[in-house]
C-alpha cells in the first residue's frame, strides 16, 4: 500500500481529518496541467511510510467542474480510499459512497461529525450499515480527534464489496433509499440557537448587519494581529539583526555605485522605509511591511471558511457581484486583495469561468489598493510638511480617493458584464452548518498559503526593486519621465514632474510616493495630490501582481486587461481634473 | 404548469415559491448535466424541501433539504418545478 486518498462532500470536514491523520509534512501543489489545489502528507502504518492525498471535496465521481475532475482522478490511482461522510447528512453523502464502493478500490467509511447527530436527534446504527455496505464503517469526530485510532487501525481492513454492482442513478437512490430505512432513524427536535443564527445571518434584513460587523471586526482583528506581528516581530528582527548585518556589509562596499544601489542613497544612513537600496526598503517593504498583514488576512480568510460563514456572505453578496459579472464568492479576491493584490488574484481561481475570472482580476488591479498602497495614500496626505498645504482634513482628500476607487469598481465591473463574451454561471453553492474551526488545520491552511506568498510574490516584488534601480542608474526612467510630461499637464491637469511619479509606481508604489513627497511643497495642490493618488492606485498593479496576472490570465487577456487599466487610470484622471480642478 | 392542467394542488416553479414555505419537487427540467448535478445535491424528484430565505432584486433563494442547505440563483430555480405544501 502506497497512496491513501481522502474522499468524500464538500464541507464534511476532510481536511480535519486529513489534518489528524497526517504529521507537520504537509505540501499543498497544483494538480499537473490544472488551477486545482491539493494537499500531500504522509503517515506511518505498521511501521512504513504512506502517501495521503486529500482529494478536493466532490458530490459525485462524475464530475461537474475541474475540481471534483481531479477529485475523481485521484480516486482511480488510490490505493485505499477513506471516505469521509458527513453523518448529520447522511443520506447525500451515501451516493458518493456508492459510486465509490462500485468501483474497483478498497474503501473504509469515516463517519464524521458523530457528536453533532445526537445533537440533531439522528440516530445511525453503524454496525448495520458495515454489515450492509460490507466495508469498515468508523464514527468519527474528527475536531476531538474521538475515532482517529480506530480509523487507523481499520485502515488494513479497507474492502471492495462484491455486493454493490454497478448500477444507474435512479438505481443508487433507491439503494440509498432502503439504507436509510434500515439504519437511521431521525427524532423530531427544536431549533437549537445555532440554527436560528445561522438562519439569522443568511436572511438579508438580519444578515446584511450581521456581514457589516464580521467583516468590519475581520479587519480589525487583521489590523491588531499586523500591528503587533510588526512590533513584536518583524520589527525586532530588521532592527536588532539585520540592521546590524547591513552596516557592516555598508562598510565593507564604501561608498559608490553598489553602495546606493544595494543600500541607500545617501552614504551611511539607514532609513529601512525611505532608502530605496535592494537589502533595505527592498527587502523592507514586502517582508516587514506587507507580510506581516498578508499572514493576518490569510488566517482571518482561513477562519471566515472554516467556521462556514463564507458562504453566508457569498448568497448576501451575489445579487450586487452578479450585475458585475461574477458571483457571490467574488468578494473573496477583493477581501484578500485589501491585504495584497497577489492572493488576490490567486483567489480568483475559485470563480469557475474564464469571464469571471477575468473581471475579477481585473477589477482587483484596477480598484482594490493593497495594504501597501493604503498606507502610501494615507502616508501622501498625513506628511506633516503636505499638511500646511491641505485646505481640508486629511480625511477627506482620502476618503474622495476611496470613494473615487469604490466607483470605479462598480461602473467598471458593470461594463465589463456587458462588453467581455463568456458565460458567468450562476451562484450554486452548500450552506453548511455553523462550525467550531480546528486550530490546527486553520493554522496549516493559513501557512500553505503565505507560502504561495513567499514563492509566488516576493520574488517578484525583489525583482521589480532591482530592475527600476537600474533604470534609474542608466538614465530610461528620466528619459521617459521627460517624453511623457507634457501629457500630464495637457490631459489631467498635473505638474509635468508627475510623469516620474506614474512610471516608476508601477515597479514600485513606494518609491513613486517618496518621489512625491521629495517635490518641495506647493508643487501640487490638495486636489492634484488626489489625482496622483488615485491614478497611481489604478493604473498599474505593482509587478508582482502582473506577473501573477500574466500566469492566470494568460499573456492574451493580460494585454486585454491592461488596456482596461490605461483606459480606467485615464479616464478618471481626466475625469477627476474635471470636477476637482474645474478646468 | 404544463399543457395548464388544472391540479388540486398548487404547482409552481421554484423560484415562484413564497418566503418560508415548503414544497415537494414534482420535476427538474433543465439539461442532463443541471438534473445530474441537482440529483447527488439530494434533488430529485419527490424530495421536500424548504425555503430558507430568498434575497431581494431576484437575488439567489437559499433552501434546505433535509439537514442541508444550499444556494442557487434564479435561473436554476426556475427550471424546478414543485408542488407548494
Amino acid at each position: 500500500m502506497k497512496k491513501i486518498v481522502l474522499m468524500g462532500n464538500p464541507n464534511v470536514g476532510k481536511s480535519v481529518v486529513f489534518s489528524r491523520l497526517t504529521g507537520a509534512n504537509v505540501i499543498s501543489s497544483n494538480y499537473p496541467g490544472t488551477t486545482v489545489d491539493f494537499s500531500k502528507g504522509s503517515m506511518r502504518l505498521d511501521g512504513k511510510k504512506v502517501d495521503i492525498i486529500d482529494a478536493p471535496g466532490t458530490y459525485s465521481l462524475i464530475s461537474s467542474n475541474k475540481a471534483e475532475g481531479v477529485a475523481s482522478k485521484m480516486f482511480h490511482e488510490a490505493d485505499v480510499v477513506i471516505n469521509v461522510v458527513d453523518a448529520t447528512n447522511l443520506e447525500r453523502n451515501l451516493y458518493l459512497t456508492l459510486e465509490l464502493l462500485e468501483q474497483n478500490i478498497p474503501v473504509v467509511i469515516a463517519l464524521n461529525l458523530w457528536d453533532e447527530t445526537k445533537h440533531l436527534g439522528i440516530h445511525i446504527d453503524e454496525k448495520k450499515l458495515q454489515s450492509l455496505l460490507g466495508v469498515p464503517v468508523i464514527p468519527l469526530v474528527a475536531l476531538t480527534g474521538e475515532g482517529i485510532k480506530e480509523l487507523v487501525s481499520e485502515i488494513k481492513n479497507a474492502s471492495s464489496p462484491e455486493k454493490i454492482k454497478p448500477t444507474s442513478d435512479e438505481g443508487r437512490w433507491i439503494e440509498i433509499g432502503q439504507l436509510i430505512k434500515e439504519v437511521e432513524t431521525i427524532e423530531h427536535r427544536h431549533h437549537t440557537l445555532r440554527d436560528r443564527f445561522s438562519d439569522l445571518s443568511i436572511r438579508p434584513i438580519t444578515g446584511l448587519p450581521i456581514a457589516v460587523g464580521i467583516i468590519f471586526s475581520a479587519f480589525w482583528v487583521v489590523r491588531i494581529i499586523g500591528e503587533n506581528l510588526i512590533n513584536f516581530i518583524f520589527n525586532p528582527i530588521f532592527e536588532e539583526l539585520y540592521r546590524p548585518i547591513v552596516l557592516q556589509i555598508g562598510e565593507i562596499l564604501g561608498p559608490g555605485f553598489l553602495y546606493n544601489f544595494l543600500i541607500s542613497q545617501t552614504y551611511g544612513e539607514i532609513e529601512f522605509v525611505e532608502s530605496l537600496g535592494m537589502l533595505t526598503t527592498g527587502l523592507y517593504v514586502p517582508v516587514g511591511m506587507v507580510l506581516p498583514y498578508i499572514v493576518a488576512f490569510y488566517f482571518m480568510l482561513s477562519l471566515l471558511e472554516d467556521t462556514g460563514y463564507l458562504p453566508r456572505l457569498a448568497t448576501l453578496l451575489d445579487n450586487v457581484f452578479h450585475k458585475l459579472g461574477m458571483h457571490g464568492y467574488g468578494i473573496v479576491p477583493v477581501f484578500l486583495g485589501l491585504g495584497c493584490n497577489v492572493p488576490g488574484m490567486l483567489a480568483t481561481r475559485t470563480l469557475e469561468t474564464r469571464k469571471q475570472r477575468f473581471i475579477a482580476a481585473t477589477l482587483l488591479s484596477i480598484s482594490v489598493p493593497c495594504m501597501a498602497q493604503t498606507s502610501l495614500i494615507f502616508a501622501i496626505f498625513s506628511n506633516p510638511e503636505q499638511q500646511q498645504n491641505l485646505v481640508l482634513a486629511p480625511i477627506f482628500y482620502i476618503l474622495i480617493v476611496f470613494t473615487t476607487l469604490l466607483i470605479l469598481y462598480f461602473v467598471a465591473g458593470f461594463l465589463l458584464n456587458k462588453f467581455v463574451k463568456g458565460e458567468s454561471p450562476e451562484i450554486f453553492l452548500e450552506i453548511p452548518n455553523y462550525r467550531v474551526p480546528h486550530l490546527k488545520t486553520t493554522l496549516k491552511k493559513t501557512w500553505m498559503r503565505i507560502r504561495w506568498f513567499l514563492k509566488d510574490a516576493l520574488p517578484w516584488m525583489f525583482f521589480g526593486v532591482f530592475l527600476i534601480n537600474i533604470l534609474y542608474t542608466i538614465g530610461v526612467i528620466d528619459f521617459l519621465a521627460a517624453l511623457f510630461e507634457p501629457f500630464m499637464t495637457a490631459l489631467f491637469g498635473l505638474p509635468g514632474e508627475t510623469s516620474v511619479i506614474l512610471l516608476s509606481g508601477f515597479l514600485r508604489k513606494d518609491l513613486a510616493v517618496g518621489t512625491l513627497l521629495s517635490f518641495p511643497t506647493g508643487t501640487f495642490s490638495p486636489m492634484q495630490l488626489v489625482i496622483v493618488a488615485t491614478m497611481l492606485t489604478i493604473y498599474f498593479p505593482c509587478i508582482a501582481t502582473f506577473a501573477i496576472m500574466i500566469k492566470e490570465l494568460g499573456i492574451k487577456d493580460m494585454i486585454k486587461a491592461a488596456f482596461v487599466m490605461i483606459c480606467a487610470a485615464g479616464f478618471v484622471g481626466i475625469l477627476l481634473r474635471l470636477i476637482l480642478l474645474g478646468v | 404548469m404544463e399543457g395548464g392542467q388544472i391540479h388540486s394542488k398548487k404547482i409552481t416553479l421554484l423560484a415562484h415559491l413564497n418566503q418560508s414555505g415548503k414544497a415537494r419537487i414534482v420535476e427538474i427540467k433543465g439539461g442532463v448535466n443541471f438534473q445530474r448535478k441537482m440529483c447527488t445535491m439530494g434533488l430529485r424528484e419527490g424530495s421536500i424541501l424548504r425555503i430558507v430565505t430568498k434575497q431581494p432584486l431576484r437575488g439567489p433563494i437559499t433552501i434546505a433539504v433535509g439537514n442541508c442547505h444550499m444556494t442557487m440563483g434564479m435561473g436554476m430555480a426556475h427550471k424546478i418545478v414543485v408542488e407548494e405544501l
